[in-house]
């Protein structure tokens, strides 16, 4: 790459365009933090210079805490995240496994199964998935989502990770097999082990989708004991034509920090399950 | 797990020692099949059967808590005579393209920047992905309020530089409705190409391009006949994806407008919701959701089979 020799060049190739795109991709977290930050006096005035807090305050995360069930929501999300992780990664590495090292009738169907069933979006899905909840009578139920939710995940888990599966030398495996490890033992002992990373990535990503969903909690999820954050901040403060916006980004921000934290925490790993299946297919 | 250098070679026979050393559960097909059956079982009974019972829903005249007959088309006949389905469509359409199209120059205006040697790019990159994992519904309530009709805070910078002297509605004119749902899945997707074609680029050895510059290539030459062709299969696999959840986009229409104002910005998915959901008709909503699949179906072909060819 032919990098800028003068301060001049680099400014124009390199510092102009990364400061617009920093503001541009982070201004509206900003906006949220210190909108829930500010009294309505100048939440609600066209006069006050809305760039900075002038009289910073907490009431808005007070009144979130002691108004809404907001602890509980998060409890709620939390709880659906993990459980749906946890199984998306079991069925995931389930079927991935065999898919990426073993021959067997029927593998190019599931495994054209699995690629399918991951692209087919929810809005496809949602209003025959609706009927079928009702009839099983989960209505309100957090095991309505939790349900639900691994549809979108198991795809993803396994197209993943069979990436991963593929890259353990085969000998590896044939090794541990001569030595008498039986087709189990060799996958968990010697082919997981190794394929750590890529276990992190289907986690960390499931968790996150799974954080994200809205759609199925929205339909599923209509009693305030058992919504999530997303839609328990959407239903419960906008009221009719009344938005509580103080409250509404306090719910945004503290429903973002367990995502951005894991986050941060697995960047590397993130950005891995971002690409591997872009670049590396 | 010790691995002794003897047994890595490979067993002359596999199949005799299978038979008398393992049960039937050794065998591969066997084992294989056992292993997929949870998962397959699960996206035939969550995946599968909702998809094929939405098609006999979109034939049914069902509400919800009464029961459906049969009406065959009547449903799609229905929607073709709708101007508002039609407007619908087009309104998916011009979100999808226009949205993509920003997208796909926008991720590459990134990556390129990105790729460039600087202090700290690993922070930044970071960073930037933010808009794509935090969660949209959350963000995109930070956008509504960036677009409120009174305390906007782009129509305060506009107004106080005197561009203007009147507040834009942005969400209560159909034009600048659709301008502004486009703006924010731009904002939440961008990133996504920009990380994605980043890694595409850093598998781009800078000898090509010292030996382009040698042989007298300019700028615009090197990034034509090199960069471009490279990240190729990657822009080709990201803008698919991207496409298929832009076309089939729920959460940020309905949070933003609700497919409003005059359903200026209803696209299939939550003209889907509201027919199907908020009044209850089962059937027609299946109906419409299904309007979306012939463009997703060739889609989802296109892209599995790309995504089994490597």
């Amino acid at each position: 790459m032919v990098v800028g020799r003068t301060l001049f060049a680099r400014t124009i190739q390199l510092y102009l365009p990364l400061a617009f795109f920093l503001v541009a991709m982070l201004f509206p977290f900003y906006w949220m933090a210190i909108t829930s930050i500010k009294p309505n006096r100048e939440l609600y005035s066209q006069k006050v210079m809305p760039l900075v807090v002038h009289q910073p305050t907490l009431t808005h995360y007070i009144e979130l805490f002691d108004q809404t069930n907001f602890l509980l929501w998060t409890y709620n999300t939390m709880l659906v995240a993990v459980v749906t992780t946890v199984i998306s990664l079991v069925l995931g590495v389930m079927m991935a496994y065999p898919l990426a090292r073993l021959n067997f009738p029927g593998a190019a169907i599931v495994a054209i199964g699995v690629a399918a069933t991951y692209l087919v979006p929810q809005p496809l899905l949602f209003i025959p998935m609706a009927d079928i909840i009702n009839r099983l009578d989960l209505g309100n139920t957090l095991s309505a989502v939790m349900l639900t939710y691994p549809t979108l995940l198991i795809p993803f888990c396994a197209w993943l990770l069979m990436g991963y599966f593929k890259s353990v030398p085969r000998e590896l495996e044939e090794a541990a097999r001569i030595d008498g490890a039986s087709r189990a033992q060799a996958m968990l002992r010697v082919v997981l082990p190794l394929c750590t990373p890529g276990l992190l990535s289907a986690g960390i990503f499931a968790f996150t989708l799974a954080q994200n969903e809205f759609l199925y909690a929205l339909i599923f999820l209509s009693k305030s004991e058992v919504r999530t954050v997303p839609v328990g901040a959407i239903t419960e403060l906008i009221r009719g034509d009344v938005f509580y916006w103080g409250q509404l980004m306090a719910a945004a921000l503290l429903g973002s920090v367990p995502v951005a934290v894991i986050y941060s925490f697995f960047v590397e790993h993130y950005v891995a399950g971002l690409t591997v299946g872009a670049v590396k297919n | 797990m010790a691995v002794s250098p003897a047994s890595v070679a490979r067993p002359a026979n596999r199949a005799g020692r299978v038979a008398t050393r393992r049960s039937i559960f050794e065998r591969e097909g066997v084992f294989s099949w056992v292993m997929l059956a949870p998962g397959v079982l699960f996206l035939l009974a969550f995946v599968a059967y909702p998809f094929f019972y939405g098609i006999f829903l979109s034939l049914e005249d069902r509400r919800v808590a009464s029961a459906g007959t049969f009406v065959g088309l009547a449903n799609f006949a229905t929607q073709a005579q709708d101007p508002v389905f039609w407007q619908v469509t087009r309104n998916t359409f011009v979100y999808t393209i226009v949205a993509t199209l920003l997208k796909m120059v926008g991720g590459l205006a990134m990556a390129l920047v990105i790729n460039q040697r600087f202090r700290g790019r690993n922070l930044v990159r970071a960073f930037l992905l933010l808009p794509f994992i935090v969660p949209t519904v959350l963000s995109t309530v930070a956008w509504m309020w960036i677009f409120d009709p009174t305390f906007s805070v782009i129509n305060w910078t506009l107004r106080t530089t005197g561009v203007i002297t009147q507040n834009f509605s942005w969400l209560g004119n159909a034009s600048l409705a659709m301008v502004s749902i486009i703006i924010v899945n731009t904002w939440r997707g961008l990133p996504f190409y920009g990380i994605t074609l980043l890694a595409g680029l850093q598998t781009i050895s800078p000898d090509l391009y010292e030996a382009a510059a040698i042989d007298g290539a300019g700028v615009v030459q090197r990034f034509w006949y090199i960069t471009l062709p490279v990240i190729k299969p990657v822009l080709i696999i990201v803008t698919m994806f991207s496409v298929i959840f832009t076309f089939s986009d729920f959460q940020l229409p309905y949070i933003l407008t609700h497919g409003g104002p005059a359903n200026a910005t209803h696209l299939f998915a939550t003209y889907a919701f509201d027919i199907g959901m908020s009044a209850g008709v089962l059937g027609m909503g299946a109906a419409v959701a299904l309007a979306m699949l012939p463009a997703l179906a060739g889609l989802i072909v296109a892209l599995t089979l790309y995504l089994r060819r490597e």
